[in-house]
């Protein structure tokens, strides 16, 4: 059963900009799949509308059978629990700790607070970092900075991970060890959508591909 | 249930602990809150002292009639008679000249004075208790007595009191004027410290929408930020009132004490204070309410 389907999914920025034509394609649960093409393809977009960040102008987006592009503000909050994202541009709170960072989606969701240190620090062990909790996100190097993106992406255990770029601005060591990650984390079952134009990264996996051209899947 | 007491927890501690690391900037809002509402809660305590102190004079309706020079037994004897016959009089009580002398003499420590004096200056008087208090029979009255024959002067003893009562009602309208507008400069001062803590939050709301916080997550740290500048205002503003009328007090004690009397200004009473508190408190919540909705309303549909 898809997990995630798109049907004749379009998307117009204001000002005419057609990021996205006509795009149609499902996802099954525990699949793990790339979504590759040039900059300025649509990658980031598709990603948005699957999270709900931005609205479809046409076509229905299902996520968990739910027709996220007809979505109730209100209940776009409870979808996102349901994904876990590693954004480009980061985002790490900078004021505080990793371990702070880690458990950010926890207390939002209100987890009780002993079990959510439990989870984070699980979450910052996979990753690597539990040895670096207390410090500041700051003093982290590039690539421990996205590996603690992606244990914030995982804390909450979510059934699909978007991942944008998760390996851009990282030399080729990190971003085979982030794409470990997410190997394993496939395997345990989480559904992964990792949008990424460096093709010797998709080389060495064989997983499916979608390649988006000028905003029209090939 | 029990997260939404922990959030909740955790957004007080949080807001207390955002309050503590930027102190300058927190105690100058508080003290800005804390001026706007002390001059109308001022204001109100000094009403309410001079209230207490028009009250405390017992308010009989009364007119007091003075005749004129050379009135004969029987001229006011007719004119008693005539009081008593004049409708909404309740008594009629005669005071001769004598009695008013000797009664001054008694009473203001001027029998020197009084002794001296080659003749009597005082007229006849009677002094008029009306039925009823309404300023209109007494208006009445007083037209209709000046209008008798061999009567001097009709005055309305009451009319200051009226007066004071009337100058109190003015005052109170003042007060809630100047609350209802200063009660405005509260609401902007949070609205706009709550639009700053906003921007340099922005990352963190930008995050939290991302990892799926509700609306009401996101809002409720600057309600109590809102909520908690409000309180903190009020405080400062008790404390202002309270340590003015402290102040004032102690000079009032001096003059009183020449005047021989225990005029003291009452400090406001736990529930008076109790209510300013909640008042600012609301104020705070409103200005972070109106801020929050405008700032989310603006950045996400």
């Amino acid at each position: 059963m898809a997990i995630i389907s798109l049907h004749q999914v379009s998307k117009r920025y204001p000002g005419g900009f057609e990021a996205l034509k006509g795009v149609s394609f499902a996802v099954e649960a525990g699949e793990m799949l790339f979504l590759t093409g040039h900059s300025g393809a649509g990658k980031t977009t598709l990603l948005k509308l699957i999270a709900a960040i931005e609205r479809a102008n046409g076509g229905t987006v299902l996520v968990n059978g739910q027709n996220v592009s007809s979505m109730r503000a209100a209940a776009i909050p409870y979808l996102r629990r349901n994904l876990g994202l590693v954004f480009q541009g980061q985002k790490l709170l900078y004021d505080r700790s990793v371990f702070d960072n880690v458990m950010l989606p926890l207390v939002v969701t209100g987890q009780p607070y002993r079990e959510a240190a439990r989870r984070a620090r699980a979450a910052l062990d996979k990753v690597g970092l539990l040895n670096r909790e207390r410090a500041n996100p700051v003093t982290l190097s590039g690539g421990e900075q996205q590996r603690l993106c992606v244990a914030r992406a995982v804390v909450n255990r979510p059934a699909i991970l978007l991942a944008d770029e998760p390996t851009a601005s990282l030399d080729a060591a990190y971003a085979d060890e982030i794409m470990e990650m997410f190997s394993a984390f496939n395997q345990v079952g989480v559904t992964i959508l990792v949008a990424t134009h460096d093709q010797q990264l998709i080389g060495k996996y064989r997983k499916r591909v979608l390649a988006l051209d000028h905003g029209k899947l090939q | 249930m029990r997260a939404w007491f922990q959030h909740h927890r955790l957004s007080l501690a949080q807001t207390a602990a955002r309050l503590g690391r930027s102190p300058f900037a927190t105690l100058l809002n508080v003290v800005a809150i804390g001026v706007a509402l002390a001059l109308p809660f001022g204001v109100y305590c000094l009403l309410a002292n001079l209230e207490s102190l028009s009250h405390k004079i017992t308010f009989e309706p009364q007119l007091t009639v003075f005749l004129a020079r050379e009135t004969s037994k029987a001229d006011v004897t007719a004119l008693e008679g005539r009081l008593r016959g004049a409708r909404g009089v309740r008594a009629v009580r005669f005071i001769s000249r004598e009695a008013a002398l000797a009664d001054l003499g008694r009473s203001g420590g001027l029998s020197e004075v009084i002794t001296s004096l080659p003749q009597n200056p005082l007229p006849d008087a009677f002094v008029v208790t009306l039925a009823a208090s309404d300023p209109v029979t007494a208006d009445r009255l007083e037209v209709e007595f000046k209008s008798f024959p061999k009567v001097a002067h009709v005055q309305a003893d009451s009319a200051w009191v009226k007066r004071l009562d009337a100058l109190l009602r003015l005052g109170r309208t003042g007060v809630l004027l100047l609350s209802g507008l200063l009660g405005i400069a509260l609401v902007a001062v949070t609205f706009n410290t709550i639009r700053l803590q906003i921007l340099t939050q922005r990352d963190e709301i930008e995050l939290c929408r991302l990892i799926g916080a509700t609306h009401a997550y996101i809002r409720r740290p600057f309600f109590y930020l809102g909520s908690l500048l409000g309180f903190l205002g009020g405080l400062a503003a008790l404390g202002i009132v309270v340590a003015g009328l402290v102040f004032l007090n102690r000079d009032l004690v001096g003059i009183a004490q020449l005047y021989g009397s225990d005029l003291r200004l009452a400090l406001p009473s736990p529930q008076e204070m109790g209510v300013v508190l909640a008042a600012a408190a609301a104020l705070g919540w409103l200005g972070a309410h109106l801020s929050v909705s405008r700032h989310l309303h603006e950045t996400y549909r």
